[in-house]
């Protein structure tokens, strides 16, 4: 099944539900679906039982982190009576955000992998999407390693608990900001 | 006693030791090591042990399941923080005398995840190590050259005296803390004790 209608089947079915295929430009040509996170739940739902997508093989996440922006604005401006064009550097901060991968495959119409994504809409505060665990089982240890390692939350997990690092470890390490406890004297020799 | 001497004897058929060298003899002939594996060195350390390898001709062919019985601790793997502080507990539940092999890359140093945040850098940073093999894993030769070493260092232990070995000094200690888990890593990240931080050493 394409993409293109799954897309169109879960913007049908679920009223409000935003769904944006996200392209993958390399030779694997392995596109994306991107689902609103309010609706996540409801289309998981929908992709299990409407369109048989009934294996969830992995969840991974992703940490998109703040990136600066640079655009350049031509404005025109009055200088000494003279009309001139003024080219402007604007710098802008688009904010991060926090995704959560999921590939899913159908055992019964032999087909997959169908690739969703669900999106946080930063990686500071809000950082919740829906859980998938009532749909797939199988997302159950996977979500909780996104959480542990991520620090994403996932709403209406059933035991939504770090599952590699220990109780009381406060960081997420495969956060691209993450910085490591100062432990290691050679790094600190070899700077000097 | 004087070696000469010894020799001279031993062609008159007869034999001269000492105690303390009889003790050591015995000592070094019968380590016997923690059944204890943590990684992928752990297959080495099981291969080493089976026929082929057969480190039963050193005396060490029985692995113990109890630290209680135990004389030996071979680190064989990727020591994580997660399992560091049982490590070291279990090195502290070992009678004396006692003694440590860091087995391969990641015991003696992290390894390849040395720069993880999940490794700890070396088991020496929490209990003293004896012998230190580098490998990824070691061969099995290299774990008995070790094992070897070891016995060598039993045998030239003193029972007696201000050179005597560690564990018969009552003033040092044969039980080391165990770290914590902390909100960031380990605590503390190192025993300084026994750890000697080069960077500290380096400011004095």
């Amino acid at each position: 099944m394409m993409l293109e209608e799954i897309r169109n089947r879960l913007q049908a079915d679920i009223p409000g539900c935003q769904v944006e295929l996200v392209v993958n430009g390399s030779p694997s040509a392995q596109n994306s679906l991107l689902i609103d996170r309010q609706h996540g739940l409801a289309a998981a739902r929908l992709l299990r039982e409407g369109l048989q997508m009934d294996f969830c093989s992995n969840v991974t996440a992703v940490d998109w982190p703040d990136r600066e922006q640079t655009n350049k604005v031509k404005t025109k401006q009055i200088v000494d009576g003279v009309e001139k064009e003024i080219e402007q550097t604007i710098k802008t901060t688009v904010p991060g955000y926090l995704e959560v991968v999921y590939h899913l495959f159908s055992m019964t119409n032999k087909d997959g992998p169908v690739v969703i994504r669900l999106r946080t809409p930063n990686r500071t505060e809000d950082v919740a999407v829906p859980s998938l665990t009532p749909v797939w089982r199988s997302a159950e240890f996977q979500e909780r390693e996104a959480f542990d390692l991520y620090g994403i939350v996932f709403d209406g997990h059933p035991d939504l608990r770090r599952i590699l690092m220990w109780e009381g470890f406060t960081d997420h390490p495969m956060r691209k900001d993450y910085v490591p406890p100062p432990d290691d004297d050679l790094e600190i020799l070899r700077e000097g | 006693m004087d070696q000469d001497l010894k020799t001279e004897l031993s062609k008159h058929g007869i034999f001269a030791t000492t105690f303390e060298e009889l003790y050591n003899w015995g000592r070094k002939n019968s380590v016997w090591p923690l059944t204890f594996g943590l990684a992928c060195c752990a297959i080495e350390m099981i291969a080493t042990t089976m026929a082929r390898y057969d480190l039963a001709r050193f005396g060490a062919e029985v692995f113990r399941p109890s630290p209680r019985q135990a004389d030996l601790m071979i680190v064989s793997g990727t020591v994580t923080k997660k399992m560091a502080p049982q490590v070291v507990r279990l090195y502290n539940q070992m009678p004396e005398p006692k003694y440590v092999i860091a087995m391969g890359a990641c015991a003696i140093s992290g390894g390849p995840f040395r720069d993880g945040y999940n490794v700890l850098k070396g088991i020496d940073r929490y209990i003293p190590v004896d012998v230190h093999i580098p490998g990824c894993p070691p061969r099995p030769e290299a774990l008995i050259h070790a094992f070897m070493t070891l016995q060598e260092k039993i045998s030239t232990q003193h029972l007696t005296g201000e050179a005597r070995a560690r564990h018969l000094k009552a003033e040092l200690p044969s039980e080391f803390p165990v770290p914590e888990f902390g909100e960031h890593g380990l605590e503390p990240a190192q025993n300084d004790e026994i750890f000697h931080n080069p960077l500290k050493v380096l400011q004095g």
